[in-house]
């Protein structure tokens, strides 16, 4: 087990690109850390030189104590599950967990132990003997977890381990993973670009897009306190709505802010209701409608209002508001509303979107 | 791979020079031999730069051969050469495409036993079966002819499993979208079919035409005219006599004419040829 | 094999299939069952009167020493040819499937050996071997070594070895590359992690999952030396001295040539012929090895 910490740590490929641009952060003993954000972030390049499969071009990672910079990814003390699994297709999956001790000089009898102990965990017990080629995928998932855990490693790195699983598996596999994870302590870190597996998964979140950091924090904080926009409307489904704060109707509305600012309000803080209160409220026409079962969503659009912003994700069409209520209400299309936002519920930005405001 | 090199990728460059010098040293020499006197040669003291009668050499290979043995000029040979490549190469493919296309598209009496026939022929190649299918060439009138060196090697086993194979996955839909567009089996084979096997055709021309020109067994046997002799038949004959009497700077040069055609066309359409090299043995 | 049959009418389809099938009977079936009908005949020394004598042509060829002189030669020249050429190819693509610089420039010089001709190969060797003239045999002779592949076996069979594997490397190279690139990377950094050496690696993982190519490519070499090699034979040493390279293909090429025993030659023929069936079916079951991983 082990403490984890990067110190600007950056990558140039040879071609020039900045792949990661000074990341600092610091994984703290049996935590469990879920790196988050669009595809091409960095954030699987950033673990790949955690593990030592790519080369530091600047800074330090620093395993236990020791500084591995130029350690091999064989002496790091790490064990990797691949996005593809990567088992051996050619070995059975006795022989796929046991690979790695017998390559560390382990005798016979102790890593026979280790194996079946992790496939009791695994439930794989019964599939010792078959190649990876005889098994479904969540067995596959499961026999890559197994030779990680076999080796007992200071810590675990996750490349997207699920993303090649059906929905249904996928979920159960999270928990399982974060099960597993609490019963052996193991620090941990893993890649995802779903962020609801983030959520769920993290006891810390990093945030990253175009190789930076947006933010670091417990995911709950995160989800209540966005650092930026792109944070804001990348955490949380669907996505947070972002106004410019432009016209006087919601300047009116909202004594601090200023001209260019960039208001944001998650769909789920909004209340259809006629009394303003202490927040904002909008005029809305109903133009589409999800029902979920649980919730519905109304796609909405303002009425004498300015664009919303497209932020990054860009999920947000622009001049819509999505407004989330319990499914029972059901408004019919075209009709007007008028939803409410709690001044307590919102969230201020600055005009870039790189910094938040605290009301 | 994996490791941090500190030494940077020093052995495998040396070990790809090494392999790419074992390979092309021999092509060398025969470039430096058809450059320079055979009395040069003859007497094992040729330097391994440039001669000076690289012109005078290929210019006699070519238009007047050797004299001595062949009685030939290199040039007809090559002609002769070329003629059976192309030949082959574009018969295999027109007949292997035209079958593999009954076979995928068509329902039609003993369509498996068709299939079965041309593939078998697979495990016929022409070295087992020499003796007889030259008779057979006799009989039917082909010995020196243009059509006797080509028409006993353009059926092709390998080249319609590979039609077949490609015409598997074009989509049944196309088909379908086709007969709705009012397109009949010919009208689909020239408009759609063709059009998409390009690549394929012509990566298998790259592989057929070297196969072509690099025939021996087949082109000895029945040529028995100087005139109708390919140049991989005709470098035999030129060294073929007494060493004393070899003329080593002719049988370079013939060499390198011989290696020429098909060497430009594997380095030339590499991508082609590779594609052509891996998909036809699969 | 599924039949999709997307067009109806009988007459078009036989008629694209005719030229080939035309083609296969009359110069693959037809002189095949020539050379089967053949190796049950024995004619007389005039051809007047043959007669049909079962398998005494195949009982009289297994009765001569040179018919096993050339098994043990042809055994002999494709174990040599398969090992070294298989070898030397399997080095070069693994030095190559590095991410290293100038890959296209390795590749294009070392695909050059398969463009050219067995006999044009021949005729490249011949020159640098041919005692009195030849760089390398000069070479040899100033070392002491009496190198004379006209008068000596051993060093015939040499010759035409380096021959046969200098013509396969490129084949044996861009088959191993292909395999090796099918490797998936992660595998390879998973064994990395595993904390494999490179070696160790080599041979525990990246070996095993090239099995189905070698397999695939041992087949392939076997008959490039029993089919192929005919042209370097006959043109570097003629199958001499005293049948030390004459190999089973050249032996039927040999004796037919002659002409006078057509039952002999068939019954030859009929076993070259059984060779390669075997060896197509081995060929066969490493496709189906294949969709294993």
């Amino acid at each position: 087990m082990a403490r984890v910490a990067l110190r600007n740590v950056t990558k140039i490929y040879p071609g020039g690109f900045q792949a990661i641009k000074g990341i600092d952060f610091e994984v703290g003993d049996g935590q469990f850390c879920v790196l988050v954000g669009p595809s091409g972030c960095g954030k699987s390049t950033l673990l790949r030189m955690v593990a030592g499969l790519e080369t530091i071009t600047g800074g330090d990672i620093d395993i236990g104590g020791r500084i591995v910079n130029q350690v091999e990814p064989a002496d790091r003390d790490i064990a990797m599950v691949f996005q593809n699994y990567a088992l051996y297709p050619h070995m059975s999956v006795y022989n796929n967990m046991a690979y790695g001790l017998r390559n560390r000089g382990m005798g016979e009898a102790e890593i026979k132990t280790r194996v079946e102990e992790a496939a009791r965990i695994l439930e794989l017990g019964a599939m010792l003997q078959r190649k990876p080629g005889q098994l479904s995928g969540g067995q596959r998932q499961r026999v890559a977890m197994g030779r990680a855990i076999v080796r007992q490693p200071k810590v675990f790195l996750f490349d997207e381990p699920l993303s090649n699983l059906d929905a249904k598996l996928r979920i159960a596999m999270r928990v399982e993973i974060r099960k597993l994870q609490r019963r052996l302590k193991t620090t941990s870190i893993y890649v995802t670009h779903d962020q609801l597996e983030a959520m769920t998964l993290a006891d810390m979140l990093v945030v990253m897009n175009s190789g930076q950091v947006e933010q670091i924090g417990n995911p709950l904080d995160i989800y209540q306190k966005p650092a930026t926009t792109f944070v804001a409307s990348f955490i949380g489904a669907p996505p947070m709505n972002l106004l410019p704060i432009r016209s006087d109707g919601i300047k009116a509305q909202l004594p601090g802010a200023t001209d260019g600012g960039i208001l944001g309000i998650r769909p789920e803080d909004f209340v259809v209701s006629n009394d303003a209160g202490k927040g904002v409220a909008f005029d809305l026409t109903v133009e589409a409608i999800e029902r979920v079962g649980a919730e519905t969503f109304i796609y909405g659009a303002r009425e004498r209002e300015a664009q919303a912003v497209t932020a990054t994700p860009g999920e947000l069409p622009s001049g819509e508001v999505i407004v989330r209520i319990p499914g029972a209400e059901a408004p019919g299309i075209g009709q007007r509303i008028r939803a409410v936002a709690p001044r307590d519920r919102l969230h201020l930005f600055s005009a870039d979107g790189r910094k938040r405001i605290d009301l | 791979m994996v490791e941090h090199r500190r030494f940077g990728n020093l052995l495998p460059h040396v070990i790809l020079l090494i392999g790419v010098a074992i390979v092309a040293f021999p092509v060398y020499l025969a470039v430096i031999a058809s450059t320079h006197d055979n009395a040069v040669i003859a007497n094992g003291q040729m330097p391994l730069y440039p001669g000076s009668h690289a012109l005078e050499t290929y210019w006699n290979t070519l238009v007047s051969g050797t004299g001595k043995t062949t009685r030939q000029p290199v040039g007809t040979m090559m002609l002769n050469s070329l003629i059976m490549a192309l030949g082959i190469a574009g018969g295999k493919i027109a007949i292997s495409i035209i079958s593999a296309y009954a076979i995928v598209f068509f329902s039609f009496p003993f369509r498996m036993t068709a299939f079965w026939t041309i593939f078998i022929t697979l495990m016929l190649p022409v070295e087992v079966r020499i003796f007889p299918t030259y008779k057979i060439t006799s009989d039917l009138h082909l010995l020196d002819s243009y059509a006797g060196l080509i028409l006993p090697l353009i059926a092709s086993a390998t080249a319609t499993l590979l039609f077949r194979q490609f015409f598997m996955t074009v989509p049944k839909e196309l088909v379908e979208a086709s007969k709705i567009d009012g397109a009949g089996p010919i009208r689909f084979f020239w408009d759609t079919l063709l059009p998409l096997s390009v690549t394929n055709i012509a990566a298998l021309f790259v592989i057929l035409f070297i196969y072509g020109w690099n025939q021996y067994l087949w082109p000895l046997l029945i040529t028995t005219r100087d005139d109708m002799q390919t140049i991989v038949i005709g470098i035999k004959k030129i060294i073929d006599v007494k060493d004393a009497l070899t003329e080593w700077q002719v049988a370079m040069a013939t060499a390198v004419l011989a290696m020429l055609p098909p060497v430009a066309v594997v380095v030339l359409m590499q991508r082609l040829f590779v594609k052509g090299l891996i998909e036809t043995e699969k | 094999m599924e039949n999709r049959a997307l067009f109806a009418g009988k007459l078009l389809p036989c008629l694209l299939i005719l030229p080939q099938l035309a083609v296969s009977l009359i110069f693959f079936y037809w002189p095949a069952a020539q050379a089967l009908w053949q190796s049950f005949l024995v004619q007389d020394a005039f051809g007047l009167s043959t007669e049909f004598v079962w398998f005494e042509n195949y009982v009289n060829l297994l009765q001569t020493p040179e018919y096993y002189q050339a098994i043990a030669i042809t055994l002999i020249f494709s174990a040599l040819v398969a090992f070294f050429s298989l070898a030397l190819g399997l080095l070069l693509a693994v030095m190559a499937n590095r991410n290293i610089r100038g890959i296209q420039i390795y590749r294009t010089f070392l695909i050059v050996p398969y463009a050219v001709a067995p006999a044009v190969a021949s005729v490249l060797f011949i020159f640098m071997f041919q005692p009195g003239l030849g760089m390398i045999a000069r070479a040899l002779q100033r070392n002491g070594i009496d190198w004379n592949p006209v008068l000596n076996g051993t060093h015939a069979m040499i010759l035409v070895v380096i021959v046969a594997v200098w013509n396969q490397i490129s084949y044996n190279f861009l088959f191993f590359l292909a395999g090796l690139q099918a490797i998936p990377k992660s595998v390879i950094e998973a064994a990395a992690i595993d904390g494999a050496r490179p070696m160790r690696r080599f041979w525990t993982i990246v070996f095993p999952l090239l099995s189905p190519t070698t397999f695939f490519l041992i087949i392939v070499n076997i008959t490039y030396v029993f089919f192929n090699t005919l042209g370097i034979i006959d043109t570097a040493t003629g199958g001499g001295p005293n049948g030390a390279t004459e190999t089973l293909v050249y032996k039927v090429f040999q004796d037919g040539k002659v002409g006078t025993d057509l039952g002999g030659s068939g019954a030859q023929s009929v076993i070259l012929m059984v060779i390669v069936v075997a060896l197509t079916a081995f060929q066969f079951r490493y496709v189906e090895k294949k969709v294993h991983y």
